[in-house]
């Protein structure tokens, strides 16, 4: 029989159900690989101990009409769990035990799931690489000294070295779909509203979703129908009929309008991008798509719209970290003086910056420059696609301009580290849901991904659309295990 | 447009943030090179767009005026750095 860390949730919920494996099997399979892959530096806090306690009690009394039932699931640190140290990959939150629980990941454990541990991020999820976490950079289980992607590094990682037979990451500017294409995996990024924020760390909040990470679209499916719900707690969420989008998920999309913007080919681009979205239409074709020319012309305009708007929202999200209520105090003679010096020593370079550039385009007399300025353009960026969908269903791109990079190549250049999201940061702006699925690999083997966005609330055409594709696609992930102990 | 050591110290000050001399001069640097990049907005023109400030196209929800939470004081509490009983502790602001 396969090892159990490796079948999809979907075959492990199979199992569970026909009690061919115990909840707590399972969960001891994934906790022995998790001790056995420190190498990867995926988790910050584990929770391997509670979580074998509550497979017992959950294998002596079992509910199998529980969508997750019994299953053990590592998280991103961005989600506030009860009574769980949560750190946002920040040394500012470093000892921070919330008193409460993210709703998401309540609905998570509402369905039978059990919290396997947290699992490492870029500090406050800014980053591209995970290289910004206070607790290190995170090692790609494709191979040595690769990053994970980021900001969810620790996740994808997580999961593409089987630790995890699902997670969830958060998306602001694509920290989902990178590192799901970076590590050969399945992300979505939902529509904003869909999923609630209360309780995750907030970074920019008219930007963040959370999302499912899974090895196969299928799992995804599952996992979206899960988390994703009506939350009073959270002023944005949404109250929309949900799909039942494992049950409705097929791979009928024949007929089924698929654009192809011009302006994501970019200068630059590698021509392995290049070739993989070329074959990406291919199969779209193969699986009964209509391939259709358009074009979102303000493209080039949304990286440097979300390089104000997302420091702006951050600058004021994280002025809540002051030393006094929770997490790092520094000494200071005066209360400003603390102030200054908790948050000088608290957060890392990249917050700092971020905050420095947000303080910045909202300071008196630059507002109207820069941050009012940008949402006249994210309007611009979100006509294009509304314009766009008027012609097709949905959107196919690559998910990143280039496959995972070294572990330090980008991390002195912040721009170039930014370009990371050209594809995936207007799907933010947009509020719109993106999926990225493993596509194809570059000359040295590493994973690329395609992404396929939708129109706002429909995620269940771009599972559908995934899900086809990906039969049709076959991609496999070559993992050695190079990193066990 | 360039972000001069002056105004880096100043919004510096206005993030609360301390910073040491080099770690400033480096900021400068990479300001510059981000604020670079962002220029490119001036390239449109926007006169008659309306800003969009909220993705999700809902007007806040009202709610009954009704506590909803537990007593979580200590909960709450055990999080501070210093505290004194009841409250949270910072240092003096009152002479």
């Amino acid at each position: 029989m396969t090892e159990i860390t490796s079948l999809s949730l979907f075959e492990l919920i199979k199992n569970i159900k026909e009690k061919k494996i115990s909840s707590n099997e399972a969960t001891k399979s994934f906790v022995d690989r998790s001790q056995k892959s420190k190498k990867l530096n995926a988790y910050l806090t584990e929770n391997f101990e509670n979580c074998l306690k509550l497979s017992k009690e959950f294998d002596n009394k079992p509910n199998f009409d529980l969508k997750l039932p019994g299953i053990p699931i590592a998280v991103k640190d961005l989600f506030c769990t009860n009574e769980v140290r949560t750190t946002a990959g920040s040394n500012i939150l470093n000892n921070f035990v919330p008193s409460y629980e993210s709703t998401v990941t309540q609905n998570i454990w509402n369905e039978g799931g059990i919290l396997l541990g947290k699992l490492n991020c870029d500090e406050f999820a800014m980053g591209s690489s995970n290289e910004t976490s206070f607790f290190g950079n995170v090692q790609n289980p494709i191979a040595k000294d690769l990053v994970p992607g980021g900001s969810s590094g620790g996740s994808s990682a997580a999961l593409a070295a089987n630790l995890t037979p699902v997670t969830i990451g958060t998306d602001t500017g694509g920290s989902i779909r990178q590192p799901a294409s970076f590590t050969g995996t399945v992300g979505l990024k939902p529509t904003y509203g869909s999923c609630s924020r209360y309780g995750i760390v907030a970074f920019a909040s008219s930007l963040d979703q959370a999302g499912p990470m899974s090895k196969d679209v299928k799992d995804c499916s599952i996992l979206l129908e899960v988390i994703s719900s009506f939350d009073k707690k959270d002023s944005t969420s949404i109250d929309f009929k949900r799909n039942n989008y494992s049950s409705e998920l097929n791979r009928n999309i024949k007929g089924i309008k698929i654009g192809i913007p011009k302006e994501y080919r970019v200068d630059g681009m590698p021509d392995e991008i290049e070739n993989l979205w070329k074959k990406g239409i291919e199969y779209a074709k193969d699986c009964g798509a209509e391939i259709i020319d358009i074009s979102l012309p303000h493209t080039s305009y949304a990286l440097p719209t979300y390089y104000i708007v997302a420091p702006a929202e951050a600058s004021s999200n994280l002025a809540r970290y002051d030393g006094v209520k929770y997490g790092l105090r520094s000494s200071g003679e005066s209360l400003i003086d603390m102030y200054e010096k908790t948050r000088s020593e608290g957060f890392g370079e990249e917050v700092k910056r971020r905050i420095m550039i947000g303080t910045y385009v909202l300071s008196s007399g630059y507002y109207d420059a820069y941050y009012l300025k940008a949402q006249k353009v994210r309007q611009l960026i979100k006509q294009d696609f509304d314009q766009a969908y008027n012609k097709v269903d949905a959107i196919l791109t690559p998910s990143t301009p280039s496959s995972a990079f070294k572990i330090g190549e980008k991390s002195n250049d912040p721009v170039s580290m930014y370009l990371n999201d050209i594809f995936t940061v207007p799907v933010n702006l947009a509020g719109l849901p993106g999926i990225s699925i493993p596509a194809g690999t570059d000359k040295n083997n590493y994973p690329l991904g395609l992404q396929i966005i939708g129109k706002p609330f429909d995620e269940q055409t771009v599972l559908n659309i995934a899900y086809s594709m990906e039969e049709r696609i076959n991609y496999k992930n070559n993992i050695t295990d190079w990193w066990m102990e | 447009m360039t972000i001069d050591l002056k105004t880096v110290k100043h919004i510096s000050k206005l993030a609360r943030i301390s910073l040491e001399e080099k770690k400033a001069e480096k900021l400068a640097d990479d300001m510059n090179s981000i604020f670079e990049f962002i220029e490119k907005l001036n390239e449109l023109s926007t006169e008659n767009v309306e800003p969009l400030t909220s993705i999700a196209e809902t007007t806040l929800r009202f709610r009954e005026d009704k506590i909803t939470s537990d007593n979580i004081r200590e909960k709450i509490l055990k999080n501070s750095p210093e505290k004194n009983d009841d409250f949270f502790v910072v240092p003096k602001v009152v002479e």
